[in-house]
Formats: C-alpha cells, sequence, structure tokens
C-alpha cells in the first residue's frame, strides 16, 4: 500500500516535470508524456484507494495524511477530464504540480487513525466526501485556469506578448473552460453540502450545527453561488469571473486547511495530525 | 566535368526596373527553355522566374561556355541595357548553385522571409521544364532534393509562423481572443483598402455577418455588395457595437469615430461578451481607453506593425535553423553526385559482384570433402576471371562515348539496376 502511494507520488512529480518541459520546449511528445505519466498515477492511486477502503470498510479519510491523498486523486482525475475536453495543454503545469505537492505533504504526515470508524459506514458519507473532494478539484482547477486568463488578457491588453501568448490557448478557450469547471465544480459541492446535511440529520439528529467548516463552506458556496448568477443575468465573464474564481481557491483552501487548525469542531477530526 | 550551374537575378541584386525588363512568364518561358534545351553545351535546363527573381539553372559539361551562352541569351531577352544586366546577375557553380536552389524553395532567399508562395512556383518552373524534356537525372534529384528540403524546412522550423502582413496579425490576435473566428460578426467603419482586404482575409477565416457602415452611404452600399455583406448608416455604428464582435475601422475622421463610453454603455447588452477593435486609421477611430474597458480590446496600425516587426525578427532566427538544414542537404546531394561519377558506380558494382560470388564461392567450397588449396585456388582464380569477363562490357560502356551525350542517365540506371545506393 504505502509503496503504492509512493509510486503514484513519484508519477505525479514525473508528471510535472513533462508538462514543465513542454512549457519550455513545446514538443509535442513531452506534454504526451506529461500525461500518461498523470494517467498511470492515477490508476495506481485509484487501485491504493480501492485496496485501503475494502481493506478498512469504509473511505480512507480518517487524518489529515488520508484526506490530503483523497484531494490528489481528485485533482489528477478532474484535471485528466478538463483536459481531454478542452485541450488547454499548459494547464498541466498547475495542476501536476498541485497533485504531486499535496501527495508529498500527505506522505509526509502521521498516519494514526483519528476519528471514530464509526462515523464513516453510511452511503451518504462516501457521497457526501466523493462530491465535495471531486467539487472542490474541479474549482481549484478553475482558478488555474483564471490564472492562465488573467495572464494571456494581461498579455493582449499590454500588446506585450510574451513567453506565455503563444504557449496559451484564446480567451474565450480559457473562459469557457473556467465556465465548465465552476459549473461542475459548484454542482457537486452542492451535492456534497446537501448529503452533508442528510448525513448529519442521521448521527447527529440536526442538519446544521454551526461546526466552523459548515460554516465556512457555507460562504463558499455562498461566493460562487453568486459568481454563477452573475455571469448568467449580466454576463460576469472575463477578467471578473477569473478574478473571482481565483478568491474561491483562496477561501476554498481556508476552509479546507484553516478552519481545521483555527477552530474547531466535528470536522476537525478527519484532518487530525 | 559535369556541373551544375546556375544565372540570375534577384531583388537583392537587381532592383524591381531590371527585373520587369527580363520576366520570363507564360509563353515565354517555354520558348526561353526550348532554345537554352537546344544548345550542344547543355544537357539540362529549367527557367524559374517570379517577380523576385530571374535564374537559369543549368547542367552542362562545359561550363564557361555555358555560362557564356546564358548571359548571352538573358541579354537578347532583355530591355535593359546590358552593362546593369552584368551587373545585377551572379553566377554560382556547383555546391553553391546546389545550395541556391535549396534556400530559394525553403524561402529562405526570399524577400518576405518564409513567405510559401515561391515553392510553388519553383514546382510549376520544374513542371514546365519537365513537360518540355529539358530536364535530366540531375536536375530532377536537385529538384525533388530542393521540395523536401522545403518542407522540412517549413515543418522543423517556425520559418512559416506568425503573420507578418497587417490582416494576418489582426486574425492571430482574433484567434487568441475568440479561439475559432467562425460566426463572429464584423463591422467595418469606413471603406479604405487596407480594412477591405483584412475584411476578406477575415471572411476567408469563415467569420459570420459583415456589415458595412460608411459616411457616404452609397459607398458603403458598394462595398458591402463586393463583400457580400449589409450596408448600414453612419448613424447606426453605435447601435451596431451591440451585436459585432470585430470592427474594423478605417475612416478618415479627425476625431474618434467609436468612443469609451459608447462601448461601456453597449457592454451590458453584450453581457460582456468580447469586442475586438481593429483600428488602421490615421488619425485614430477609436479611443484608445476603450483598451482599459474589460472584454474590449484595441490595436492601432502602429500596434500591428510592431506585432509584425517581432515576428519577422523570429522568422530571421528560425531562417539559422534552416539554413542548418539546407547545409544537410547540400552535403548528402553532393554524396550523391559524387556517387554518379564512373570511377566509383564501377568500384561499387565490381564490389557488388566480387561479394555475391565469394559468398556462394565459400558456401560451396565448404560443402565439398575434399579440398586442397591448389583446388581452392583455382576456383577462386576462375570466380575471379569471370567477374572481370562480364564487368568488361559495361565499364567500356560506362568510360566510353557509349553514353551519347548524358553519362549521368546510364550512370544513374546503374545504380538502380544493381542497388548500388545501399
Amino acid at each position: 500500500m504505502q509503496l503504492l502511494m509512493v509510486t503514484t507520488t513519484v508519477l505525479y512529480l514525473l508528471s510535472t516535470v513533462g508538462y514543465f518541459l513542454y512549457l519550455f520546449l513545446q514538443r509535442e511528445y513531452l506534454h504526451r508524456a506529461g500525461t500518461a505519466l498523470l494517467l498511470t498515477g492515477l490508476v495506481l492511486h485509484s487501485a491504493g484507494l480501492l485496496m485501503e477502503t475494502i481493506a478498512v470498510g469504509h473511505l480512507p479519510v480518517k487524518n489529515l495524511s488520508e484526506t490530503l491523498s483523497l484531494v490528489g486523486w481528485a485533482l489528477a482525475g478532474v484535471f485528466l477530464l478538463v483536459q481531454s475536453k478542452f485541450r488547454i495543454k499548459v494547464l498541466g503545469i498547475y495542476a501536476a504540480p498541485l497533485a504531486a505537492l499535496v501527495m508529498v505533504f500527505a506522505s509526509q504526515l502521521p498516519r494514526e487513525t483519528a476519528a471514530d470508524a464509526s462515523l464513516f459506514a453510511s452511503a451518504w458519507f462516501v457521497l457526501h466526501i466523493l462530491s465535495v473532494f471531486i467539487g472542490e478539484a474541479a474549482l481549484a482547477l478553475a482558478g488555474g485556469v483564471g490564472l492562465l486568463y488573467l495572464i494571456q488578457e494581461r498579455a493582449i491588453k499590454t500588446k506585450k506578448r510574451g513567453f506565455f501568448f503563444r504557449r496559451l490557448p484564446s480567451l474565450d478557450l480559457l473562459d469557457t473552460a473556467g465556465y465548465a469547471c465552476l459549473v461542475i465544480g459548484f454542482t457537486l459541492l452542492t451535492v456534497g453540502l446537501a448529503t452533508g446535511f442528510v448525513y448529519a440529520k442521521a448521527i447527529w439528529g440536526r442538519f446544521w450545527s454551526w461546526d466552523p467548516k459548515e460554516v465556512w463552506s457555507g460562504i463558499t458556496w455562498l461566493l460562487y453561488a453568486v459568481l454563477l448568477h452573475e455571469r448568467l443575468t449580466v454576463g460576469w465573464r472575463g477578467r471578473r469571473a477569473a478574478i473571482m474564481a481565483i478568491v474561491g481557491v483562496g477561501v476554498l483552501l481556508f476552509t479546507f486547511f484553516g478552519v481545521n487548525f483555527l477552530f474547531k469542531g466535528h470536522h476537525v477530526r478527519f484532518t487530525q495530525w | 566535368m559535369t556541373e551544375i550551374l546556375l544565372i540570375g537575378m534577384n531583388h537583392k541584386t537587381a532592383p524591381v526596373a531590371l527585373r520587369e525588363c527580363i520576366a520570363l512568364t507564360g509563353g515565354v518561358q517555354a520558348e526561353a527553355l526550348k532554345s537554352l534545351a537546344r544548345r550542344p553545351e547543355v544537357s539540362e535546363v529549367m527557367v524559374i522566374s517570379t517577380c523576385n527573381r530571374v535564374e537559369v539553372l543549368l547542367v552542362t559539361d562545359e561550363s564557361d561556355r555555358a555560362a557564356d551562352a546564358v548571359r548571352q541569351f538573358l541579354a537578347a531577352e532583355s530591355r535593359a541595357p546590358d552593362a546593369d544586366l552584368a551587373a545585377a546577375l551572379y553566377e554560382l557553380r556547383g555546391g553553391e548553385a546546389v545550395r541556391h536552389v535549396f534556400r530559394v524553395a525553403s524561402s529562405l532567399d526570399s524577400m518576405m522571409l518564409g513567405e510559401p508562395q515561391v515553392l510553388g512556383q519553383i514546382k510549376e518552373a520544374y513542371r514546365l521544364a519537365t513537360r518540355q524534356k529539358s530536364t535530366g537525372v540531375v536536375l530532377n534529384r536537385l529538384l525533388h532534393r530542393s521540395f523536401f528540403v522545403a518542407k522540412r524546412v517549413r515543418s522543423e522550423t517556425g520559418i512559416g509562423d506568425h503573420a507578418v502582413s497587417i490582416s494576418y496579425a489582426a486574425i492571430e490576435l482574433g484567434r487568441k481572443i475568440f479561439g475559432s473566428l467562425e460566426g463572429k460578426k464584423v463591422l467595418l467603419i469606413g471603406a479604405g483598402e487596407m480594412a477591405e482586404l483584412a475584411v476578406e482575409h477575415l471572411i476567408r477565416n469563415r467569420v459570420g455577418q459583415v456589415q458595412v457602415a460608411n459616411r457616404t452611404f452609397e459607398r458603403g452600399l458598394a462595398l458591402a455588395e463586393r463583400l457580400r455583406g449589409r450596408a448600414l448608416r453612419f448613424e447606426e455604428v453605435s447601435e451596431a457595437l451591440g451585436e459585432a464582435d470585430i470592427i474594423i475601422s478605417s475612416t478618415g475622421a479627425s476625431e474618434f469615430v467609436v468612443t469609451r463610453d459608447h462601448v461601456r454603455s453597449v457592454m451590458r447588452r453584450r453581457k460582456n461578451r468580447p469586442l475586438f477593435f481593429i483600428d488602421i486609421a490615421v488619425p485614430r477611430d477609436i479611443d484608445p481607453e476603450i483598451n482599459r474597458l474589460t472584454n474590449a480590446y484595441v490595436y492601432d496600425i502602429d500596434d500591428l506593425k510592431e506585432i509584425i516587426e517581432e515576428n519577422i525578427e523570429d522568422r530571421q532566427r528560425e531562417a539559422i535553423r534552416g539554413e542548418r538544414i539546407v547545409d544537410e542537404a547540400v552535403i548528402r546531394f553532393r554524396q550523391w553526385q559524387e556517387s554518379l561519377d564512373v570511377v566509383p558506380t564501377i568500384v561499387a558494382l565490381r564490389r557488388k559482384l566480387e561479394g555475391i560470388v565469394n559468398e556462394e564461392l565459400n558456401r560451396t567450397l565448404g560443402g565439398l570433402d575434399s579440398r586442397s588449396e591448389a583446388e581452392r585456388a583455382a576456383f577462386e582464380k576462375m570466380t575471379h576471371a569471370l567477374v572481370n569477363k562480364m564487368l568488361h562490357d559495361p565499364t567500356v560502356f560506362l568510360k566510353g562515348d557509349g553514353c551519347h551525350g548524358d553519362r549521368s542517365v546510364y550512370l544513374d540506371v546503374t545504380r538502380k539496376l544493381f542497388k548500388l545506393d545501399e
């Protein structure tokens, strides 16, 4: 198991190298290599998670190490999907290192179980975890795409077409891809929150308990809801949407890490270290 | 000694006034080929004539006489004073001529580095020469290699990348904003020639509806008809901004035709869909402040020119890599040409036959039980004699006068028949 995870991490790191080499050298085979390495890593990663799940009888999210590993898995998976759909070739320099970094952190953290395993034995729980994690990975990618959008927009606006201008796709594609990530991410986040409520009701007898994580997740959700609403009604697209997507990632990171370290609550145990 | 010879002039050595005195195009080119090919000292010939160059490429056994003949011929064809013509002509022989042909085909010698038309023109000239049967083994090989080199240079270097004209630069930018230009709506303000050209390029990129707004409605109407678009009255411009995606402006107005407030007011109605302004008017038509609004992009004529200059610099950098590919091809071609000499061909032929004979001899002798040194020597002597006798006539033929005129044809056939090039 440990070996599988180490291999996965190494593959993600190699994939990062491939994508960066592609960025500089612009050779097609480097891009393909980056993608192939990431995909292989993802397959091994999935196998590892599946084996762990079968071995302990529930999703492996007992501590920060395991949750981070799941984050890396979701990032790699969602990125590969987005890439196959939108062909933003340089997005790999954002997603692959992110997944690799998360995995490196995960491998450095202690692996003792902190949370009570009885909490995990529910289909609602599985749905809650998977949709929140995959949704957040999609939102993280939306932030990355937003970053690329800002870089490309700046190049066109200032008329200084530098290193990135040639390597980045059109503003339209970046905007569309960012929007797609946002829609997927927001939908899954909504599903995740809803199943979370149901699950909370089932074990604690109430939907909402002002747990800091719940509050911040609510704030995150509201932020993205506003962004989507503005886009649909007045056409918040381009620069403003990109900036909001990046801000969203900040809030997301805070919700994921900051809340656990700064506040207490019933989510803390899952990310204890 | 057979040699490749090239005599001609191009945009670097001759001004256009001189080049146009001697344009060998159409029927003239065919006639020129015929009369050149008839000369006894010329064994193969073709004529390349584009607006930037006139070149005669030939294969000859007597370079000096052939060169004189070509110079005389060009002087007779041209209406320019002989002294001017003589000063403009360059003469390249052997490897230098080969390199020149490769460079011309790869567009490394073009006025606009990397322009793709020259290859087509050379192909056309070559087709004409083959139809006249004025080319032979050497030129056929040279031209096919040059097409190959040109393709390599184009695909392996960025020499043809990135726009070097205003219209293309605008389209390249448009693609970076909109992705595909397909279906994008174009608004043309004013009716300048350059603007019209840009719109034509856009139409070739399958943009959607084209609208033309001109101060004199009638002129706008005529232009709209030419572009198969719709004419607008000049007052309708601000209204049309709500719909258009790409705006090309080239009026003679002294003030801004589209102001920041115009655009700001339509942006909401457009739901912030991007607007791309291409301002090719001097003085400018489009308020440069518009570029500060989100989702609006303004490029004026200077911006576009700057892009073009940068791209030309890029092409020059890429050209250096192209030269390397050419160098490589020149060396390969020389090797091939050297192999076409009589001696190496005969040596190669002998080596091949001896190889076969020795192999079979060893096999046969190995299978025999009893054999003495004397027997072995006798066998070897016999086979050696066989090879010598078999090669005698072909050797005499290739060395002697048996090949009428073009020896290289027979050398080439020999090499192909016996697969000597592998």
